[in-house]
């Protein structure tokens, strides 16, 4: 497994009962990378997310992660807090009714005690920028607010790695680029899928195109050289 | 669209969720199982007096006891008709007898109270409160877990149902009598429950991702404290006080 945090080699996915989307990828992440995923709307980049973390099981290949071969369920419990996978939709990852119970969640699953799991919670908010949020609504934050919640429930559980499914989809500028300066300062390993070019280049390593059910470098494939100019 | 709501930290909203929960159910079974006017009329009055001290606002009071009480008022009309005895008035071979409406004021009286009461007691609760008061209370956890996203995604479904229905009005749809109108009313049914369902599962993968194993935490944990016990004591008290008047 040498050094990836992350390797995938040969995955295939299809979703039942035949529809093929992901038609042997091979993929490592390695520690410091920033990987930006672009791609048409439903060429498989949230299901290839889905099947880093466990959520989805390939149809074939080996999928391993932090130095291990991960198959079962119980494996991917520890791949899920060390990769923290950040929804497309706010609403799917928020659901507690305030942000500080929301943002608590992970660290209270992970055996803090509430009050180690507070304190942590309120030192993630202020890492986003959002001091003050704690007893907010989580349904009546706007997008952008949502969307820097969510990371910030998933910061919590310090994870190694952050897959960023569209982060700024949906967003206006202001916070797109709130967004952007707040993944610029963080210390980890990420993928982020965005349709935006202009958002992925000053925040990455690399750039990877999909298309096919395959990942092509570069993003040169005019499938994806297509759906980054709109 | 509400259903919960934190009133402010009255002097009911520091007693225990536990202690609330346990309160508001001995209190219903009570009343439920008295028939005597004085006994409800007593329990009544405990009610809004427990309403003041929670400090529940007028409106919300108001607004949950009419809509309860316009289904009463259809009790009050319709269950004299059925029950033999003195005719107070008739219309034709209708006839509404005392009796019936007795028993109908008793329903009402007794539906009043508990309402009120479960509008003190548990309204003033943060749901996740409730939750964790009921699963410790031996509530089983699968139907705690309805609860508590039923109280969070109403409001995601109710938006996502104006969404659709708004899509619908600007496309011109008026709602008539005719086949057209049964279908696409049931397809924007059919599509409000995939979508939700949908979401369920994305939701149950969220929580999957931060290691969720089917168990929840509360951030303050609760603690059973001097004051807790007395308010037990008093609703206790007064359960037994409504008692002994039934039996007198
Ligand atoms: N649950 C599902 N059942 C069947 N097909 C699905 C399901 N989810 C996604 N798909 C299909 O798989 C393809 C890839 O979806 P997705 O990974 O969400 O794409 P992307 O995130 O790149 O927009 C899409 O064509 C979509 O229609
Ligand atoms: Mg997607």
């Amino acid at each position: 497994m040498s050094e990836a945090l992350i390797r995938l080699e040969g995955i295939e996915f299809s979703y039942p009962p035949d529809r093929e989307v992901l038609a042997g990828v091979d993929f490592a992440l390695s520690p410091g990378e920033r990987v930006g995923l672009v791609g048409p709307n439903g060429c498989g980049k949230t299901t290839l997310l889905h099947i880093m973390v466990g959520l989805l099981k390939p149809t074939a290949g080996t999928l391993g992660a932090f130095g291990k071969p991960r198959r079962e369920e119980a494996d991917f419990h520890e791949v899920r807090r060390r990769a923290g996978l950040v929804f497309q939709d706010g609403d799917d990852q928020l659901f507690c009714p305030t942000v500080i119970e929301d943002v608590a969640f992970g660290p209270l699953n992970l055996d803090k005690s509430p009050r180690e799991a507070r304190a942590v919670a309120t030192e993630t908010l202020r890492l986003v920028g959002l001091e003050g949020f704690e007893e907010r609504i989580t349904y009546k934050l706007s997008g952008g607010e949502k969307r820097l919640v969510s990371l910030a429930t998933i910061l919590a559980m310090k994870p190694d790695v952050l897959l960023l499914d569209e982060p700024t989809g949906a967003l206006d500028e202001a916070s797109k680029q709130r967004v952007g300066e707040v993944l610029r300062g963080l210390p980890q390993a990420m993928i982020i899928v965005s349709h935006e070019r202009g958002f992925l280049e000053p925040l990455t390593t690399r750039i990877l195109g999909m298309s096919g059910g395959k990942l092509v470098a570069n993003s040169q494939s005019p499938i994806a050289a297509r759906s980054i100019s709109r | 669209m509400i259903i919960f709501g934190t009133l402010g930290r009255s002097f009911i909203g520091r007693i225990d969720p536990r202690v609330r929960v346990l309160a508001a159910v001995l209190f219903s079974i009570v009343v439920v199982l008295c028939r005597g006017y004085g006994v409800l009329a007593t329990a009544l009055a405990a009610t809004v007096l427990l309403a003041v001290v929670a400090r529940v606002g007028a409106g919300q009071a108001l607004r949950r006891l009419t809509e309860l009480n316009v289904f009463m008022l259809l009790v009050a009309v319709s269950l004299p008709l059925f029950i033999p005895g003195t005719p107070v008035f008739h219309i034709g071979a209708l006839s509404w007898s005392s009796e019936g409406l007795w028993r109908a004021g008793l329903i009402a009286a007794r539906a009043n109270a508990i309402m009120i009461a479960m509008t003190a007691l548990l309204a003033t609760m943060e749901p996740a409160h409730l939750g964790f008061a009921l699963s410790h209370l031996g509530c089983p956890d699968k139907l705690v877990h309805v609860l508590l996203f039923m109280v969070r995604y109403v409001e995601v479904v109710h938006v996502e149902y104006h969404r659709l229905r708004d899509a619908m009005r600007l496309r011109g749809f008026r709602p008539r009598f005719n086949r057209h109108t049964l279908r696409s009313l049931g397809y924007l049914t059919g599509m409000l429950l995939v979508r939700s369902l949908e979401r369920g599962e994305r939701i149950m993968q969220a929580m999957k991702c931060r290691g969720f194993r089917g168990r929840f935490y509360v951030l303050d944990p609760l603690k059973i404290c001097g004051r807790d016990v007395g308010f037990a004591a008093a609703s206790a008290a007064l359960a037994a006080f409504l008692v002994w008047m039934e039996w007198q």
